[in-house]
C-alpha cells in the first residue's frame, strides 16, 4: 500500500472518497472549522460584526458578572438536575411496568412515547395553556371549592423552571422509557429465574442485580438526557419566553438573543463557548468510560 | 317443604361438581383480576392518562367557541362544536402583517422537508455505504469527528454558518436552511448507514466485485434494494427532525419563508391583540399533526428510529 505512487494512491478508490466529501467537508470546515472560530472570537470585542481585536477574558468576565446569564445558569442547573433524575426514575418505572409481560404493551407504549414525536413549541405551547392560571389546572381546582390553590408556575418566577420541567418531562421520558426497554430486554431470562427460584423479591432483584447490569444503557441515557438539557431551548421560548422577566432564561437563549438581537456577538461566543465546555465536560469522562478501554476504531 | 330426593340429588350434584373442580391437575389459571394485575394496569392506566391529557386539552380546546372557554373548564369537553378556529388557524391568523394562517408555514415546510430528507438521506447513506464497504485512509478520522461534532451544542456553530451562507448567498433563503439540515443530520444518518451497511455479508459485496460492478454500480444494484427499511427509519428520523425544528428554521431563514414551528410560535406568543386560545391550540394540533400521523403510522420503525438516534457513538 505504502509503496504505491502518489498519483495513483490518490486516485485509488475515487468514487468512495468523492462520496465522502460531504462528510469530510461537514467534519472539517463546520464541526472542528465554525467550533474553533467561535471560540477564537469569543475572546474579541465583536459587536454589530464579528472583528479582531482581542480583549483576552473580557467578555468571560462581563459574562459572568451578569445577571442574567447567572440566572440562565441556575435554571439550567435546576432543570438539568432534576430532568435527569426524573426522567430516569420514570423511565425505569414505565420500562419496568411495561415489562411484566403485561397486556396492550404496545398500545401503552405508543401512548407514553407520542409526545416524544411532537416538537418542543407544541410541547410548550400546550403546557402554557394547561397552566394558564385563569383556565387552566389553578381555575379548575378553584372551582372545585378550594378558593386559596395557588398552581400558577408561568406566573411565578420563584418555580417557573418547574413548570418547564413538567413540560419537558412528559415530552421525553417516553424516549428514556424505550431504551430501558431495550435495556431490560437484554437481561438474559435466566437471571429472572435463578432470583425466583432463591425466593429474592422482585423490587431486591431490579435494585441489585438489574440495575447494576444495566450499567451501560443508564449511562448512555445519561448521556443523551444531558446534552439535550445543554441545548434547552425551544421549550422555554414557546412556554415561557424566558420570563416572568428573566425568571427562566437559559444559556442557549442568552446566546441566541445576545448574538441575533442585542447585536452583541462576543457576549454570544463567550456564552456559547461556556456551553461547549459544559458539553465537553459531560461527554469526555463518557468517552473515556465507554472508548477508552477498547481499542478505538 | 323442600322435597329431600331433590335436595339430596342436588347435594350429590354439588359434591360431583366440586370434584370436578378439584379434578384437573397443572397449574391454576391466573385470575385476571389479581391484586397484583389491578395495581399494575391501573398503575399503566393513569399514567397513560395523564400523558394522553394534553392532547385531549389541544382538541377539545379547539372544538369551542370563545365565550365557552372564556366561562369554563379546560378540560370539559365542548357543549357547542365549531371548526371555526380550525378555520381560522389554519388560513386567516396572523404573524406580522400577513394574515393569511398557519398555511404558509405548513408550505414553507413542506418545501423545507422534502429537499432536506431526500439530500440529506441520500448523501448519508453513500457517504455510509463508503464507509462500510469501501474504506480509504483516514476516513475513519472524519468519521470520528462527525460523531463527536454531534454533540456540539448548535449555538456553538450557527453564527459561523451565516457567515459561510451570506458568503455563497444562501442566508435567509429555504436552499441554505436546507443544506444545515443536511450538514446536522449527516453524524446520525452515517452512523446509522454505516453501521447497516457493514452488517451486509461482504460475500455478496466480493461477488458484485468479481462481477465488475463498481462503486455506484454496487450501490444502486445491490445495496439500494437491500436496504429499504433502514432507509424508512432515516426517513422518519428526518420527517419529524425537520419538520420539529425550531432553531434552524429562526436562525436561517427570514420571515416570509419561516417554517411553520417559527410561524406557530409567533402566532401563539404574538403579544398584540387578544388571545384567542382555541385558535391558538388548533394551530398547535396542526403543527403537531404531521410528525403525530408519521409516528401512529411507523409504530416499531419509529422506535427504531430513534434508538438508533439515541445510541450515538
Amino acid at each position: 500500500m505504502s509503496n504505491g505512487k502518489r498519483p495513483t494512491q490518490l486516485f485509488r478508490n475515487l468514487s468512495a472518497k468523492i462520496a465522502a466529501i460531504p462528510m469530510i467537508l461537514t467534519a472539517v470546515v463546520v464541526f472542528v472549522g465554525c467550533s474553533v472560530w467561535t471560540v477564537v472570537y469569543s475572546f474579541t470585542d465583536s459587536k454589530l460584526l464579528p472583528r479582531t481585536n482581542f480583549v483576552g477574558l473580557d467578555q468571560y468576565e462581563r459574562l459572568w458578572g451578569t445577571r442574567r446569564w447567572l440566572i440562565s445558569i441556575e435554571n439550567l442547573a435546576i432543570y438539568g438536575v432534576l430532568s435527569l433524575v426524573f426522567s430516569l426514575l420514570i423511565g425505569f418505572l414505565l420500562a419496568a411496568l411495561l415489562d411484566q409481560k403485561i397486556r396492550f404493551e404496545d398500545t401503552f407504549r405508543t401512548i407514553f412515547l407520542y409526545p416524544f414525536a411532537l416538537s418542543f413549541i407544541v410541547t410548550g405551547l400546550v403546557w402554557q395553556w394547561i397552566l394558564n392560571p385563569d383556565f387552566g389546572v389553578q381555575n379548575i381546582v378553584r372551582g372545585l371549592g378550594w378558593d386559596s390553590f395557588t398552581f400558577d408556575p408561568l406566573y411565578d418566577s420563584s418555580i417557573v423552571i418547574y413548570g418547564v420541567l413538567i413540560a419537558g418531562l412528559w415530552q421525553g421520558t417516553g424516549l428514556v422509557m424505550c431504551l430501558m426497554l431495550a435495556g431490560l430486554r437484554g437481561i438474559d431470562e435466566d437471571i429472572w429465574k435463578a432470583t425466583r427460584v432463591e425466593g429474592i423479591p422482585m423490587w431486591k432483584t431490579y435494585l441489585f442485580v438489574v440495575i447494576p447490569m444495566m450499567r451501560p444503557v443508564f449511562i448512555t441515557t445519561l448521556v443523551i438526557i444531558a446534552t439535550g438539557i445543554v441545548k434547552l431551548y425551544d421549550l422555554i421560548v414557546a412556554q415561557t419566553g424566558g420570563g416572568p422577566g428573566i425568571a427562566s432564561e437559559v444559556p442557549a437563549k442568552y446566546v441566541y438573543d445576545l448574538m441575533f438581537q442585542a447585536q452583541n456577538l462576543g457576549q454570544g461566543f463567550a456564552a456559547s463557548t461556556m456551553m461547549l465546555v459544559t458539553v465537553v465536560i459531560i461527554v469526555i469522562p463518557w468517552a473515556y468510560l465507554e472508548f477508552g478501554g477498547r481499542k478505538h476504531g | 317443604m323442600a322435597n329431600p330426593q331433590i335436595l339430596a340429588s342436588t347435594v350429590v350434584g354439588a359434591d360431583a361438581v366440586a370434584g370436578r373442580l378439584d379434578g384437573p391437575t397443572g397449574p391454576r389459571p391466573r385470575r385476571a383480576l389479581s391484586r397484583r394485575n389491578v395495581i399494575l394496569y391501573g398503575t399503566l392506566i393513569v399514567i397513560a392518562l395523564y400523558y394522553l391529557l394534553p392532547l385531549y386539552v389541544m382538541v377539545v380546546t379547539s372544538l369551542k367557541g370563545m365565550p365557552e372557554i372564556r366561562l369554563g373548564n379546560i378540560f370539559s369537553p365542548p357543549v357547542e362544536v365549531t371548526f371555526q378556529p380550525w378555520v381560522k388557524a389554519w388560513s386567516e391568523a396572523c404573524t406580522g402583517l400577513n394574515c393569511d394562517g398557519l398555511s404558509r408555514g405548513f408550505w414553507n415546510s413542506v418545501r423545507i422537508l422534502i429537499p432536506s430528507v431526500v439530500l440529506s438521506i441520500a448523501i448519508a447513506s453513500v457517504n455510509g455505504y463508503a464507509l462500510a464497504n469501501w474504506r480509504f485512509k483516514g476516513a475513519d478520522v472524519f468519521f470520528t469527528i462527525l460523531i463527536i461534532g454531534a454533540f456540539i451544542p448548535y449555538q456553538v456553530m450557527i453564527y459561523p454558518i451565516v457567515i459561510l451562507l451570506r458568503e455563497i448567498g444562501l442566508y435567509g433563503s429555504l436552499t441554505g436552511l436546507v443544506i444545515v439540515h443536511s450538514i446536522f443530520g449527516m453524524p446520525i444518518l452515517t452512523l446509522l448507514f454505516r453501521n447497516y451497511f457493514t452488517s451486509v455479508p461482504e460475500e455478496l459485496f466480493k461477488a458484485a466485485r468479481v462481477d465488475g460492478a463498481g462503486f455506484w454500480g454496487i450501490y444502486f444494484r445491490i445495496m439500494l434494494p437491500m436496504s429499504l427499511p433502514i432507509f424508512v427509519v432515516a426517513i422518519i428520523l428526518q420527517v419529524t427532525g425537520i419538520w420539529n425544528d425550531f432553531l434552524f428554521g429562526v436562525v436561517y431563514t427570514r420571515p416570509d419563508v419561516y417554517p411553520m414551528t417559527v410561524q406557530l410560535n409567533n402566532i401563539v406568543n404574538s403579544v398584540q391583540g387578544v388571545k384567542e386560545y382555541n385558535v391558538n391550540m388548533a394551530a398547535t394540533i396542526l403543527t403537531g399533526l404531521v410528525p403525530l400521523v408519521v409516528y401512529f403510522f411507523s409504530g416499531k420503525l419509529f422506535v427504531r428510529g430513534i434508538a438508533a438516534g439515541a445510541v450515538k457513538g
